[in-house]
């Protein structure tokens, strides 16, 4: 299962991440962070329609998230692919 | 299952909150910048010269030396920098009002003379760090704090198009036009500034990219408003595209 991770802290809430996610599963989270802004989430249980495509990392101006996208087993990390070096088993 | 992270924070770039404001397009063209650096295996090896504007403080979130030039001066800095180190990458991150304004005689000129130096050009429309006034490139009709019933052709003149003015002089190898407003266009943007970057490594001339950007505190809209005005509004005026390339002929007399 592909999926995101953000750093909650830096999230400033502008919500550019929300419109260019390809599932629409990003939205705002409830929470607000100790920076005093309300930040997003991937809906609960919507995390496994996440495809790895960076889209919402990629516009994110304060880089908040990072993406880790699922290798089909035996499909080899290609060298020099960024996370080459830290590609790992998972469950 | 195994996965591979497809997206971290570029190397170059601190890890730290910046001050922008929520939605800002400075932050994605520092991502960018910051990632280019890194693939092309620049890092330990560039000076940037930063401009006073908003990303007055680049030095905090881009991880290389850095010399901060007075306001519209870092063509000029920039110059002196890479004909004192030759051997170095340089290059200069400006805003609008910085670049096309107070400092246009050392953009045109540094372009001009074909310095080998990049320069990272982020038209947002508005003097963004003092509170929102006009700028050379704000659109016509558009609203500032020194035009507060929009900018008017007949007293202010048409905003400057400074990618197809950097594109006509001689020394420019280099000029492009790029918006970060779709995941199509920051694909492109990240193309076209690794070609101004690589026009001054391989020792073309210089190297100019324009990012089409937003400014949402002084346009006065939400981050996802502010982003469409880039497609509704300035890239009508603004056309993407590079208009001139001299490793294609593109633009080249
Ligand atoms: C010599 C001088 N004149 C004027 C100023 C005031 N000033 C600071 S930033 C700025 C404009 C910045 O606008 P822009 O380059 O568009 O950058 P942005 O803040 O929008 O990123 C001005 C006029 C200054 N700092 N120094
Ligand atoms: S784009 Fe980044 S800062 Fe903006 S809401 Fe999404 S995660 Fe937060
Ligand atoms: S004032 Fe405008 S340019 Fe400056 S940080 Fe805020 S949004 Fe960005």
């Amino acid at each position: 299962m592909s999926r995101v991770v953000f750093l909650k802290e830096r999230c400033k809430g502008c919500l550019l991440c929300t419109q260019v996610c390809p599932k629409g599963i990003i939205a705002l989270s409830g929470e607000m962070n100790q920076q005093g802004y309300k930040i997003v989430e991937v809906a609960p249980g919507k995390m496994e329609q996440c495809t790895g495509c960076a889209s919402c990392a990629m516009i994110c101006p304060d880089t908040v998230i990072t993406v880790y996208k699922t290798v089909k087993p035996g499909q080899p990390v290609k060298p020099g692919e960024p996370g080459e070096e830290v590609a790992r088993v998972n469950g | 299952m195994t996965e591979k992270i497809a997206f971290e924070r570029p190397k170059p770039l601190a890890d730290r909150a910046t001050h922008y404001c929520p939605g800002c397009s400075h932050g994605i063209v520092h991502r960018l910048v910051a990632e280019t650096l890194q693939d092309m295996d620049l890092v330990e090896n560039t000076i940037a010269v930063s401009a006073i504007g908003c990303s007055v403080f680049l030095y905090n979130y881009i991880m290389v030396d850095t010399v901060e030039a007075p306001h519209g001066r870092a063509p000029a800095v920039a110059t002196g920098v890479k004909r004192a180190r030759p051997d170095r990458f340089v290059f200069t991150y400006q805003g609008d009002g910085d670049l096309a304004s107070i400092g246009m005689a050392e953009i045109m000129h540094c372009a001009n003379r074909g310095e080998r130096v990049s320069v990272v050009f982020v038209n947002n429309t508005i003097y963004g760090m003092t509170g929102g006034q006009m700028a050379p490139t704000t659109l016509v009709g558009q609203k500032t704090t020194t035009c507060p019933s929009g900018r008017c052709r007949d007293s202010e003149g048409m905003p400057i198009r400074m990618a197809e003015i950097i594109a006509s002089l001689g020394g420019t190898a280099y000029a492009s036009r790029v918006a970060v407003d779709t995941i199509k266009h920051l694909n492109q943007a990240k193309k076209a500034l690794r070609k101004a970057f690589e026009v001054q490594v391989n020792g073309l001339g210089f190297g100019f990219v324009e990012f089409l950007a937003t400014c949402p505190t002084n346009w006065k809209m939400s981050s996802i408003d502010a982003n469409k005005r880039i497609a509704e509004e300035m890239i009508p005026y603004f056309p993407l595209g590079d208009f001139k390339d001299v490793t294609t002929g593109k633009g080249v007399c």
